[in-house]
């Protein structure tokens, strides 16, 4: 899959922006008054900077209020309306933080769970796409809640948490890396099935139907290689994972060291996520030959 | 809304013979003009005539190789275009509606003015069939003509899909899948007509015929062709003056 920059950092950003809301939500830091107005500033330009990047890969972004209507049937539609829920939820809560220095703790639990299903809807955007094996399973969305989580827990300063969480993270983005690998040749669809030529002989892509490229072709058939796709595997841990991890263990209660452990762990983040589109094989792919 | 119907009246849909199809891409070509002239955005072309040439294309025909184990290697010419799945997942994924499949005959279309060409669509379709217009910037796929078979301004024999009509080797044919009577229903159960990508749970509308088994032509050397009479030469012998003049000839 094409690896957009637009989709990447909405991604991660939105999902450290809600995973900051929830712990917000759930009282950690217990926060009053201009401290938690800092809080309250970071998590929305985060979650709304990510929203708002994200319109930017639309055709058409002047009708982007339509996608609310199909939530029925439609996740990316619920991730437009669990958004807009959690953001006004939480902006009630945190006006009562801000200004009256009173927690609502009902609003917050409810400001925090609908940050979480946010993070769960973006998600399953792509976690329902049986056209993408390797994105077509419950670790997607796993992996996308251990990463949220983990960047909240970061930034809300919840050291412990924040441990667990990464080491959390780590361990799901490896196990997904790994399955992923034998997603497309596991998920019986080949040259043969999108064919149906399986059964005469070995199908081969012999030409394709145009000389020059298409929309399919810059849209699905990104490749990476895989030399390059391990080095940057092994980047991505050591920034979002190894470094972070050793940061806060060795020296807990500093500040300077904290925002390293963020900053290095945003990176890694972002290594992470390029290669969650970039390795993403989709089978129409198959009919050009490139997998 | 963008949930699926249960059923459809109609289940409107095409055949294509992998055995009868020459791979010649009029079916692209009347596809791209009807639907450029036509309902709905035009298919554009970007740097048509420079170093990056890219466009539209809502029908599109790929050529493969099949091996096998013995003997010679087949070229089968394929026209892919949209299915009109009944499962398809291209519906359920749009946010907005402006992807759904008709009540009363089954046709998968794009409402372009709903349209915020998020592309999820194009992600969620494992056949490729769905295009975002470059120029437009909303999805483009195929509409089945739908803007050719209802249409009473035109002749009752252009009533049918351009892809259709226009394929110079029959290899097309346009009906509906839910009469077991009709031209296609009857084809596909004739030929053994196939699903693509079963495995992905879309349950395609339209039917591909499997290529029969080339020719073994080595084999049948030795025969001779039951029209090989009409092919002998008719004059047997040179008469006159021409046949004077041969004879002279040779024997100089």
């Amino acid at each position: 899959m094409h690896p957009a920059p637009s989709v990447i950092f909405f991604t991660v950003f939105s999902g450290v922006g809600f995973g900051l809301l929830i712990f917000l939500g759930l009282g950690l830091p217990a926060v009053t008054g201009l401290n938690a107005f800092a809080f309250f500033v970071i998590a929305y330009l985060c979650a709304v900077g990510g929203l708002v990047s994200s319109t930017f890969h639309l055709g058409h972004p002047e009708r982007a209020l339509k996608a609310f209507k199909q939530w029925r049937s439609s996740w990316l539609s619920r991730e437009g309306v669990c958004a807009v829920i959690a953001l006004m939820v939480m902006a009630l809560y945190g006006a009562g933080l801000v200004f009256f220095e009173t927690r609502w703790v009902a609003l917050g639990l409810i400001g925090a769970l609908f940050s979480l299903l946010t993070v769960f809807t973006t998600s399953m955007i792509y976690a329902q796409l049986k056209t993408i094996p390797r994105w077509n399973s419950p670790l997607t969305p796993l992996m996308f809640l251990s990463f949220s989580l983990a960047g909240g827990a970061l930034l809300a300063g919840q050291i412990t948490t924040a441990t667990v969480l990464v080491l959390l993270a780590a361990i799901v983005q490896v196990v997904l890396w790994m399955i992923g690998d034998g997603a497309l040749a596991n998920s019986g669809t080949n040259l043969a099935t999108a064919t149906g030529l399986g059964t005469n002989g070995n199908v081969r892509a012999f030409e394709p139907p145009h000389t020059g490229t298409n929309y399919l072709l810059k849209e699905f058939a990104f490749v990476v290689g895989r030399k390059h796709s391990m080095k940057l595997r092994l980047i991505a841990i050591a920034l979002f994972a190894v470094i972070p991890l050793l940061l806060l263990l060795l020296a807990p209660f500093s500040h300077w060291l904290a925002v390293l452990a963020l900053i290095s762990h945003l990176g890694g983040a972002f290594a992470s996520r390029w290669l969650f589109f970039a390795e993403a094989e989709h089978v129409v792919g198959l009919y050009y030959g490139k997998r | 809304m963008t949930t699926l119907p249960t059923s459809t009246t109609k289940k409107l849909g095409l055949v294509i013979d992998l055995d009868t199809c020459v791979g010649c891409h009029a079916c692209v070509i009347s596809c791209k003009g009807w639907n450029t002239e036509n309902y709905g955005a035009p298919l554009a072309d970007t740097d048509a005539y420079g170093s990056d040439p890219s466009g539209t294309f809502l029908n599109r025909v790929h050529s493969f190789e099949v091996q096998p184990e013995q003997g010679t290697a087949q070229l089968v010419h394929f026209p892919k275009s949209c299915l009109h799945c009944e499962d398809a997942p291209c519906v359920t994924v749009c946010p907005t509606g402006a992807s759904y499949k008709r009540v009363e005959d089954g046709i998968v279309l794009v409402n372009e003015s709903d349209c915020i060409g998020c592309g999820l669509c194009a992600w969620a379709c494992p056949y490729g069939a769905r295009e975002m217009d470059a120029v437009e910037k909303v999805m483009k796929k195929c509409t089945l003509c739908v803007d050719r078979i209802y249409n009473e301004n035109l002749p009752e024999e252009d009533r049918e899909p351009a892809c259709v009509r226009t394929c110079p080797a029959g290899a097309r044919h346009f009906g509906n899948f839910s009469d077991p009577e009709s031209n296609v229903s009857k084809l596909t159960a004739e030929r053994g007509g196939i699903d693509l990508m079963p495995e992905q749970g879309t349950k395609p509308v339209n039917k591909y015929l499997p290529p029969r088994p080339k020719d073994t032509l080595s084999e049948g050397a030795g025969d001779i062709d039951i029209l090989a009479p009409y092919l002998e030469p008719v004059a047997q012998e040179t008469k006159g003056f021409l046949g004077w003049l041969d004879k002279t000839l040779e024997n100089l």
